[in-house]
């Protein structure tokens, strides 16, 4: 009778297990850059090995970011896995809204993501997001440009030497201008750059007792240094390019030089889309001597929100589009220079991808950034091109118009460094610090 | 009877303006965890004391003046123009009508890449063709050059309002002070116009209320930068970039009562034209 009973019991049990690992469908969450798109194209895999239906919101940058960040605050429980990056992660994971992806299974070889990336993504040694693809900021430039100025561009040049070489190359009559850099106003604009660009300058946003630092002269050399490269070899109306805009340009053949993302380097040297593709030569972002790059580090990866009922199938998920196993389907079917870079250090082990041209430099760059060392002077927080504090947004976006207008003319580099000295200490004081 | 419609009416007002009046009384910061406490009067005064809330005002009212300015005018000269008799009239008028059908982040961005754009832009052509120097829109105008995609956006629909309004002129009026020899200038200014002065504050009134929250134009081409940051760009900036839900919420509320006094404002001016 007993027997009867536990077996009855047992069958129900196993029925409802069975009914929980059925097919679920998950809401994710991601932007609309290039190598996402191509995920989303190849989901029939993911659904094919697994039985789970995957639903898609795919939102430009920005939207995306507040989409996510209402959603997490207001604990809207909208989506099951939210693609987010170095920025949130850490401030996201201290709060305890995401779920910790340390215990993935040992195939999926957790060990093997790029040691920076995990850095970034973690909260004390705790991994909270797995990076989607990598990447870090480095110099493209033209390689006939450059012969025809008579200079060589060494793999790891100093920021006088770039410098020099954008004037060199600058000829704005014919509509080419030596260095495109971004002057946009914004945190992950003109900010990002000359955030990266002033760690190699030696200045920082706030010393360790949290008190801005733009009252230094390591910013005022910074700024100014900046100010005067864009005016002299720069493009015009170059505090209205961003990331885009720049890209453009490249594309075009109107910059001799351009430092911004690594995953630009597909694009500039795409034929179908750039008409100086088999002219372009890579190097590290410039330095100083004083021992730091001025190059960034990102990672856009998937993360867990606390509040999902589907976390399981979620982390089987994040498993399948981060696993090397996925890097070896879009090999496969994209080719070698389409697979998602700067995740995992056996990508750059592997031989075919060794013979992709930015492979090595993207490597590299990507290795030289430090999120948890970034400046030549100890700082309080993580991050390379930003401050790991949820004021930072709020505060450079109004730093990067301060900036912008420097660039612009309309006031002077230290007009802008007082407005920004003064505004990022009104934040910080009405923030707690 | 008219009871469920007022009841659903004055929730619908009264849900989101009781919100933002309670959270403007509140330090709440989602990144920082959510509801700190009530602060009273603490996030009105942080709001109008920075430094950037004066300079917000008077940009968002130099732009919506401006604007106003730009397509009334224009708006009266392109409806006469499209009363004439003349080949191919409807195709014209379709035309002139086209630009109100543009996403206004669509317009923004044609303008700021395709015209305004100092290397590739075809401004930026025709300037060069002259032998002169193009002009960077975005840095060197760009007040003016956010007036100026916002007055192309809206022109359309002060035209087509203007253009009805034109067409119910009685054209026996104008040929009589034709036949009495008034000029051309004197007909339009005694006959034409005063015909016009409802649809014009028709025009006014309406391109008002929503220039007041003009947005995405900003958001595409300056991000708020060089004294293009309105009242909106500014909200903006304290609830989403910053995250402060009640900095920004107490914005919100100095933004109504900024729209309360231009509307009352403009009531007092113009709108004794609708009485008649």
């Amino acid at each position: 009778m007993f027997a009867k009973y536990a077996l009855g019991a047992a069958t129900a049990i196993s029925l409802i297990a069975a009914g929980s690992a059925s097919a679920e469908t998950i809401t994710i969450a991601t932007v609309n850059n290039g190598d996402m798109i191509r995920m989303q194209g190849l989901t029939d895999d993911f659904t094919e090995k697994t039985g789970h239906e995957v639903e898609w919101v795919t939102l430009e940058e920005n939207v995306l970011r507040q989409r996510v960040t209402t959603d997490i605050t207001t604990k809207g429980g909208q989506f099951d896995i939210m693609t987010i990056g170095m920025y949130e992660t850490p401030i996201w994971g201290r709060n305890g809204w995401l779920l910790p992806l340390d215990d993935l299974p040992a195939e999926y070889d957790a060990e093997d993501i790029l040691p920076a990336m995990r850095g970034g993504l973690s909260v004390d040694g705790t991994l909270y997001a797995a990076p989607f693809y990598g990447e870090s900021s480095m110099i493209m430039y033209r390689t006939d440009l450059m012969e025809q100025a008579g200079l060589e561009m060494p793999d790891a040049p100093a920021w006088d030497f770039v410098a020099e070489a954008a004037r060199a190359m600058t000829d704005k009559d014919a509509g080419i201008y030596g260095i495109c850099l971004r002057g946009k106003a914004g945190w992950g604009e003109n900010m990002a750059f000359l955030t990266a660009t002033a760690n190699a300058f030696g200045a920082r946003w706030f010393d360790e007792n949290w008190q801005p630092q733009f009252d230094q002269p390591e910013w005022k050399e910074t700024l100014e240094f900046y100010v005067n490269l864009l005016n002299d070899a720069g493009p015009p109306g170059a505090s209205n390019n961003g990331f885009n805009e720049n890209l453009s340009l490249f594309q075009q053949g109107k910059c001799g030089m351009w430092i911004d993302a690594t995953v630009a380097a597909s694009f500039v040297t795409n034929p179908d889309d750039s008409t100086v593709a088999d002219k372009v030569g890579f190097a590290l972002a410039p330095d100083t001597g004083k021992g730091k790059r001025g190059n960034w580090l990102w990672a856009w990866a998937l993360a867990v929100p606390a509040g999902t009922q589907k976390a399981d199938v979620a982390k089987e998920f994040i498993q399948w589009a981060t696993s090397k196993d996925y890097i070896e389907l879009v090999a496969e079917k994209e080719g070698w220079a389409n697979v998602p870079p700067g995740a995992r250090t056996s990508l750059y082990e592997n031989p075919n991808y060794q013979e992709v041209p930015f492979a090595r430099m993207t490597l590299e760059s990507i290795q030289s950034a430090d999120p948890t060392n970034p400046t030549v002077d100890p700082v309080p927080y993580v991050g390379v091109q930003f401050a790991a504090i949820p004021e930072f947004a709020g505060i450079a976006g109004q730093v990067g118009q301060e900036f912008a207008a420097a660039l612009a003319g309309q006031q002077s580099v230290d007009e802008a460094l007082a407005k920004a000295q003064a505004l990022t200490a009104d934040e910080m004081e009405a923030a707690g610090y | 009877m008219m009871a469920p419609a007022v009841i659903l009416l004055l929730g619908w007002m009264l849900v989101p303006l009781t919100m933002t009046l309670y959270f403007s009384f509140k330090k709440f910061l989602p990144l920082r965890g959510g509801d700190l406490g009530w602060v009273g009067f603490d996030n009105y005064v942080r709001f109008i004391s920075s430094s950037a809330f004066w300079p917000s005002v008077q940009a968002t009212l130099v732009i919506v003046g401006g604007v106003l300015l730009i397509t009334v005018v224009l708006g009266v000269m392109l409806a006469i123009l499209l009363n004439q008799p003349m080949w191919g009239r409807g195709i014209v008028r379709i035309l002139v009508i086209a630009p109100f059908f543009v996403m206004p982040t669509v317009s923004a961005l044609v303008w700021k890449n395709m015209f305004m754009d100092p290397v590739n832009g075809l401004l930026a052509h025709v300037w060069r063709a002259f032998g002169a120097e193009p002009l960077v829109w975005l840095t060197e105008a760009s007040t003016q050059s956010i007036i100026l995609i916002v007055s192309w956006q809206w022109l359309p629909f002060a035209t087509l309002i203007l253009l009805t309004a034109i067409q119910s002129l009685d054209r026996e009026q104008l040929e009589a002070a034709e036949m009495d020899g008034a000029p051309p200038v004197k007909r339009f200014a005694f006959i034409t116009l005063p015909h016009l002065s409802r649809a014009i504050t028709v025009v006014v009134l309406i391109q008002t209320i929503f220039l007041l929250s003009i947005f995405a134009e900003i958001f595409v081409t300056t991000q708020g930068a060089f004294g293009t940051k309105t009242l909106t760009y500014l909200i903006f900036q304290r609830v989403l970039e910053s995250q402060n839900i009640g900095l920004g919420s107490a914005g919100g509320v100095y933004a109504i009562i900024l729209a309360n006094i231009v509307a009352i404002f403009l009531m007092r001016i113009v709108g004794k034209n609708l009485d008649a």
